[in-house]
Parts: structure tokens; C-alpha cells; sequence
């Protein structure tokens, strides 16, 4: 008699004993989404290493938790991704999506986590306006930028140099739209000429360049981020431009381009938020590791990357590993209090953030590598210009 | 009037490389009467061939030029594999097998030189500009592509207009069975088409490679254009393949070049930029349908 009341006791109370370390010990998933094959995987690739770096400074545990990467290839296509992003929150049920190097990619998928799967989406580059502004999301952080903001800061330094006139190149797609709406928000001499070239496929710009041969601008700027930045920088090389027209980019010449593009980048000027050079002391430990593992220099891709997985780190740490309640988890990822490899930054209240860009060169390092060394703050606390059509406040 | 003989000249480069590929295309098509989806497979095995041979020559001319053999092996090897059990069969079913030998032509570069694509430098000598007249500096690696087209074209008239092979090549182009029927050994005739077809393929995929980087699946957008070319110039012709190939040149620089501008006189500019790349695509079909109403074989197609 005893035995049979007991019995059903006695399991509840051992299985409940015995799931809250099961809980506990249960890993945090995290989903990244990112290009892992075709012209553009070294970008993924760069990601991929800064995330596993990562996880090693984190010594594998965020708020006492294992946890675990999943990885997921875009192929460069948004609807490869929006599939890829459904198959993490509905299959795999990851705790937090991130990654996503592109924009028009970020956007089909943004609905599938934030809305339809109710989970955290931080993006680790893409920063299309539509996010920042009217889709804006309790659900979507950012790591990077907003796409406006780079080119911004590259506008504004040309403004201050004195710089008369420019001849403005992008692909034609959600980032490349933004990002030449960005410059024309701070440079304000002439524009001689605006082309949106087809993306992904065109990679040969003759047409382009005879056209600003012609036009005689006082400096091209560009938005082609990986492997066409490469032959972008090679195809205005060739045409003999280098030494008549200054090249001002943005995204195209980095550490993911620059082991290709050598010597034809020197001198270039490119407008970054973080630069392999930030001197403080998680940058400098995250690039001496990077660099002493891969033999390359981090990007800022991988920068951004890396900042994703502290911020979660944070967060899980502040809520000793329990993130059943949401709003908690939002509340305080939303402090962005971790150590960011830029040296730290806050949230504004479409929870883009808010930081410095800063203008870099390419040059050569002491041992003859390739890298970008920064040379001036072109932006200081700069707020994104589509916060205000947020309705989150 | 130097800014439109650049342009020109960029036109001509790029109807150049296209030709190299229409040329194959149409020979494999017109003698052969084999609808080959796969030919721009070899137009990018040609050009990682070229990278990898170029890495172990250490010199690029010498690796393009041994890649020609090594594509020329590989086309005749899938001629006999392969395309020699289709001609018999119906163009579904060669559409089918050759699509097929798409995907596994992009699965097998996928392992063996990785899912990363591979970048070619243009060589030291021609990283520089010519000029082509005095004070208009063109890009010395294109105005190379133009000469090395303009070479190779001549070559093929040449060889289709004045040798036994162009005289069986033009009788198997305008009847097969004839032929077949006089005791022409048409096995190797077709073995050889191919290969050559391969090699013109090769040749515009490693010269195009320093320009667009080497990728799997980068035969795969340009073969849709080279199709359009071989309709416009007629199904089986060398001089309607050139022909078109230069028209469609133009028209997508003139798309690039001149369209964008014009748009923009009555349009906002990122609506333009969007619309002259679509608008110059539409343009090479209506091209296309104009040339399949007034002449349905193709300007210079056998009429039958």
C-alpha cells in the first residue's frame, strides 16, 4: 500500500531532481548563417574562425552552459538562406540565429526568426535601412552597422579633405542602394556619375570604367564587398586610373580581399567601425590569436562576428545560462554589456549601435603582409539616420 | 569620340570571348545535331585547368596555352563517353544527359580544387594600358583578348573555308546523311569537332577567368547568351556565330554604357540602374525574335 502511493512520488520528485541539472548542462544553440561556398565563401570562412576563436576565449561555456555552432550555408542566394534560417529555428530550435553577410539574404529572412519563430536574430553584418527603420524589431540586434553608415563616414571624411567631386559605384542591390544613399547623405560636392551594376553576376566593369575615365572625377568610390572588390581594384588598375583617380571604398579592399588584391591596394583610404589596429586589449589578444591560428589577418566581418558571441555570452552569463524568458534575454542583450572588440558600444532604441568609424589605409605591416592601418575618426557616436521611423522607443 | 571607340573596343572583347563559345556550340549543334547544355562546363574546366597549370609553369602563357591540350583530352574523352550514345536519341534525352554532365562537372571541381573559387592574375607584361590611339589608354589584358579572338576567328574561317576538315565540316553542317552515306569516317569527324569545340571553349573560359575570377557554375550564366548567338547567326554557321556574337557585344555595352544615362534623363537614377541592365537582356531577345520572324534559321542558317 505504502509502496504504491510512494512510488509515483518518488519518480516525480527524482525526475524533477534530475532534470535541473539536465537543464543546466543542455548547450545553448546558436545558428549562424553564412556563405560557405562559390567566390565569396572566404568571407564565411573569416566568420567561421572568429566564432570558433570565440568560443575557445569562452572556454566552450556561456553562463555555466556548453554550447554548440551550427552552422548553415547561404550560397550567396537570399532564398537558399530564408530555407536554411527556417530549417535552424523549426528543426534544429536554436536559442539565437545570427551571421548573414548580406543584406537582401538578412531580409528574406528576417521574418522566418524574428516573427514566425520568435527568436533572437543578431546580425553580424548585413544592415539593410528597412530594419533599422520601419521593420525594425524587438527580436533583431545588430553587431555591425547599419548600411548607410560606413559610406557616411567615408563621405564626411572627403568632405573635410576637400574633395570636389566623385564618381559613385555599388551592386545593384539592398546594401549597394544604401550604401551610395549613405556618402550622398555627408559628401555634398558634385556627384559625376552613379552606376548600380548588376549583383552578383557582373564582374567585368570596362563599361564603368571607360565611363569614368571620361567623366574625370576627383575620386571613384566604390561598395563591392570580397571577390568583386578584387577585381574591381584589378580591372581600375589595368585601366591605367590608379595613378589619375583616387579610389575611396568602402567593404571592397579588407582582410578577406586584400591577400589577393597586394601591392595594387596600397594607399587606398576605406572607412571601417573597427580596424585590426583598435588599441584595446580584447582587440589586441582576438588579432595576435587570429593571426597566430590562421597566419591572416582578421576582417572586420570576423570582428563582427566574434562581438555576436560575446553579446550572447553576456547575456547568458547575467542569467546564469536560463533563457526561457524572452524578454529577459532581450533586456539584457540589449545593455551590449560585453567587452566589443571596437572598444565598446551602446544600443540605440532600434538596437543598431551606436559608435565611432574610423578611416584606414592600406599599407604594409613590418613583415611585408597586407593589412589596413587606421589614420583618422571620420564619425564620433555616430547614430544611424533611420532610428527615428522605429516604433520601438 | 575616344569614350565611344572605348566602348567599341569593350564590345568587341566581350562579343570576342562569347564567339569562342558560340563557335562550339554551334558546330557540335549544327553537325552534330547535339543540343549540348554542357559546354559551358568545359568553358570552366578549361579555366581551372588553366589555374592549376599556371600555378605549376609559374608562367600564365605557357599554362593557358597547355591547358588547349588538356581541354581538347577532355573533350574528346566526353565525346566517347558520353555524347557518342546520344545522337541517336531525341533532344530531350540530350538535354537531360548534358544537363546531367552539368552537375557533375560543378560537383567534381567541387572536389577537387574546393567550394572557394580560384582567382588568376593577369600576367606582369600586360598590367598595363596600351594606347590605341594616341592619348586613349586601353587595358593592354583586353586589347589581348581582342587580338587572340581576332587570331583564333580567322584561324576557324580559314580552316572551315579552306581545308579538307572545313569542307566536311560545311557538308556534315548542311546534311549529315550525305555524307555519312559518301564514306566520310563521321565517328572521327565528330570526335574532333568536339574537341575543338572544347578547346574554343576552354580558351574563352581561361581568358576570361583573370577578368571574373575562376568559380563553379561560371559557364553556366554566359551558355544561355552563346545559345541566343547560335540562333541569331543560324544554327551550324562559324560567320553567323561571329556575327551575332559582335552584335550582342554591343548591345550589352550599350546597355552598361550609354542606356543607364538616357533612363535617367526621365527616370529616378537607381530606377535606371535597374532598368538598363534588364532592358539591354531584353534587347538581345527581341533581337532574338526579330531575327526568327524575318529569317527562322538564323541570318546566316542553311535554308531548308
Amino acid at each position: 500500500m505504502m509502496s504504491k502511493l510512494f512510488g509515483p512520488a518518488t519518480i516525480a520528485a527524482l525526475a524533477f531532481a534530475g532534470l535541473q541539472p539536465a537543464m543546466a548542462q543542455s548547450p545553448i544553440k546558436i545558428g549562424f548563417v553564412s556563405t560557405f561556398s562559390g567566390p565569396q565563401a572566404a568571407i564565411g570562412e573569416d566568420m567561421r574562425r572568429s566564432v570558433e576563436l570565440a568560443k575557445e576565449h569562452l572556454g566552450g561555456k556561456m553562463g555555466g552552459r556548453p554550447f554548440e555552432i551550427i552552422y548553415e550555408d547561404d550560397q550567396f542566394k537570399p532564398d537558399v538562406g530564408k530555407q536554411k534560417s527556417e530549417k535552424l529555428v523549426q528543426q534544429d530550435k536554436v536559442n539565437f540565429v545570427t551571421g548573414y553577410i548580406w543584406s537582401n539574404v538578412l531580409l528574406a529572412s528576417l521574418k522566418t526568426v524574428t516573427d514566425e519563430g520568435d527568436t533572437i536574430l543578431i546580425s553580424a553584418n548585413a544592415g539593410p535601412s528597412q530594419i533599422a527603420g520601419e521593420l525594425c524589431n524587438k527580436n533583431f540586434f545588430s553587431t555591425s552597422w547599419q548600411n548607410d553608415q560606413t559610406p557616411m563616414a567615408m563621405g564626411q571624411y572627403l568632405q573635410g579633405k576637400g574633395v570636389k567631386s566623385l564618381y559613385l559605384l555599388a551592386g545593384n542591390y539592398a546594401a549597394g542602394k544604401d550604401m551610395l544613399a549613405g556618402v550622398k547623405r555627408t559628401f555634398k560636392g558634385e556627384i559625376k556619375g552613379e552606376d548600380l551594376t548588376k549583383w552578383p553576376d557582373q564582374l567585368d566593369f570596362s563599361a564603368e570604367l571607360a565611363k569614368i575615365a571620361a567623366a574625370k572625377p576627383d575620386g571613384i568610390f566604390i561598395f563591392y564587398p570580397g571577390a568583386h572588390g578584387v577585381q574591381f581594384l584589378t580591372q581600375y588598375v589595368q585601366a591605367g586610373l590608379k595613378n589619375t583617380i583616387p579610389l575611396y571604398q568602402v567593404f571592397s579592399i579588407d582582410a578577406i580581399t586584400l591577400p589577393q588584391q597586394k601591392e595594387l591596394a596600397l594607399g587606398t583610404l576605406g572607412a571601417q567601425e573597427w580596424v585590426n589596429d583598435l588599441p584595446n586589449e580584447q582587440n589586441k589578444r582576438y588579432v595576435a590569436d587570429f593571426k597566430k591560428k590562421h597566419g591572416t589577418y582578421p576582417s572586420y566581418y570576423g570582428a563582427q562576428s566574434y562581438d555576436a558571441i560575446m553579446l550572447i555570452a553576456s547575456a547568458a552569463e547575467k542569467l546564469k545560462g536560463d533563457l526561457t524568458n524572452k524578454d529577459k534575454v532581450r533586456a539584457e542583450l540589449k545593455k551590449a554589456d560585453f567587452k566589443s572588440l571596437r572598444g565598446g558600444f551602446k544600443y540605440n532604441t532600434n538596437q543598431f549601435p551606436i559608435q565611432n568609424f574610423y578611416i584606414q589605409e592600406a599599407v604594409k605591416d613590418a613583415d611585408g603582409m597586407m593589412t589596413v592601418k587606421t589614420i583618422a575618426t571620420a564619425l564620433t557616436d555616430a547614430k544611424d539616420p533611420y532610428y527615428e521611423k522605429c516604433p520601438m522607443k | 569620340m575616344d569614350y565611344l571607340l572605348l566602348q567599341m573596343l569593350n564590345g568587341v572583347q566581350l562579343g570576342l570571348l562569347m564567339f569562342l563559345l558560340a563557335a562550339g556550340l554551334t558546330l557540335t549543334f549544327g553537325i552534330m545535331d547535339l543540343v549540348n547544355l554542357a559546354h559551358g562546363s568545359l568553358y570552366m574546366m578549361g579555366a581551372y585547368i588553366a589555374w592549376t597549370l599556371i600555378g605549376w609553369t609559374d608562367s600564365f602563357v605557357l599554362g593557358a596555352l597547355l591547358a588547349l591540350p588538356v581541354t581538347f583530352l577532355l573533350g574528346v574523352a566526353v565525346e566517347a563517353v558520353v555524347m557518342r550514345r546520344l545522337y541517336a536519341r531525341d533532344h530531350l534525352d540530350q538535354v537531360l544527359a548534358t544537363f546531367g554532365l552539368i552537375l557533375f562537372f560543378n560537383e567534381l571541381v567541387r572536389v577537387i580544387w574546393g567550394p572557394a573559387g580560384k582567382s588568376l592574375t593577369v600576367p606582369a607584361f600586360l598590367n598595363r594600358t596600351v594606347e590605341i590611339l594616341p592619348g586613349v589608354p586601353y587595358p593592354a589584358y583586353r586589347f589581348a583578348i581582342i587580338v587572340v579572338g581576332a587570331v583564333v576567328a580567322l584561324l576557324l574561317a580559314w580552316l572551315v573555308a579552306r581545308t579538307r576538315l572545313g569542307m566536311l565540316i560545311r557538308a556534315g553542317a548542311s546534311n549529315r546523311r550525305m555524307i555519312a552515306a559518301l564514306g566520310v569516317n563521321i565517328e572521327l569527324l565528330f570526335t574532333l569537332v568536339f574537341g575543338l569545340g572544347a578547346v574554343f571553349a576552354a580558351l574563352a573560359g581561361l581568358m576570361a577567368a583573370p577578368l571574373t575570377s575562376v568559380k563553379i557554375g561560371m559557364g553556366d550564366d554566359i551558355l544561355i547568351v552563346a545559345f541566343v548567338i547560335i540562333v541569331i547567326g543560324g544554327i551550324g554557321s562559324i560567320k553567323g556565330a561571329f556575327v551575332a556574337a559582335m552584335i550582342v557585344g554591343q548591345i550589352d555595352i550599350v546597355g552598361r554604357a550609354f542606356l543607364p544615362d538616357f533612363l535617367k534623363t526621365f527616370m529616378t537614377a537607381s530606377a535606371a540602374s535597374s532598368a538598363a541592365p534588364a532592358i539591354s537582356q531584353v534587347l538581345v531577345y527581341l533581337l532574338m525574335a526579330g531575327v526568327l520572324i524575318w529569317r527562322p534559321t538564323g541570318l546566316f542558317g542553311q535554308r531548308t
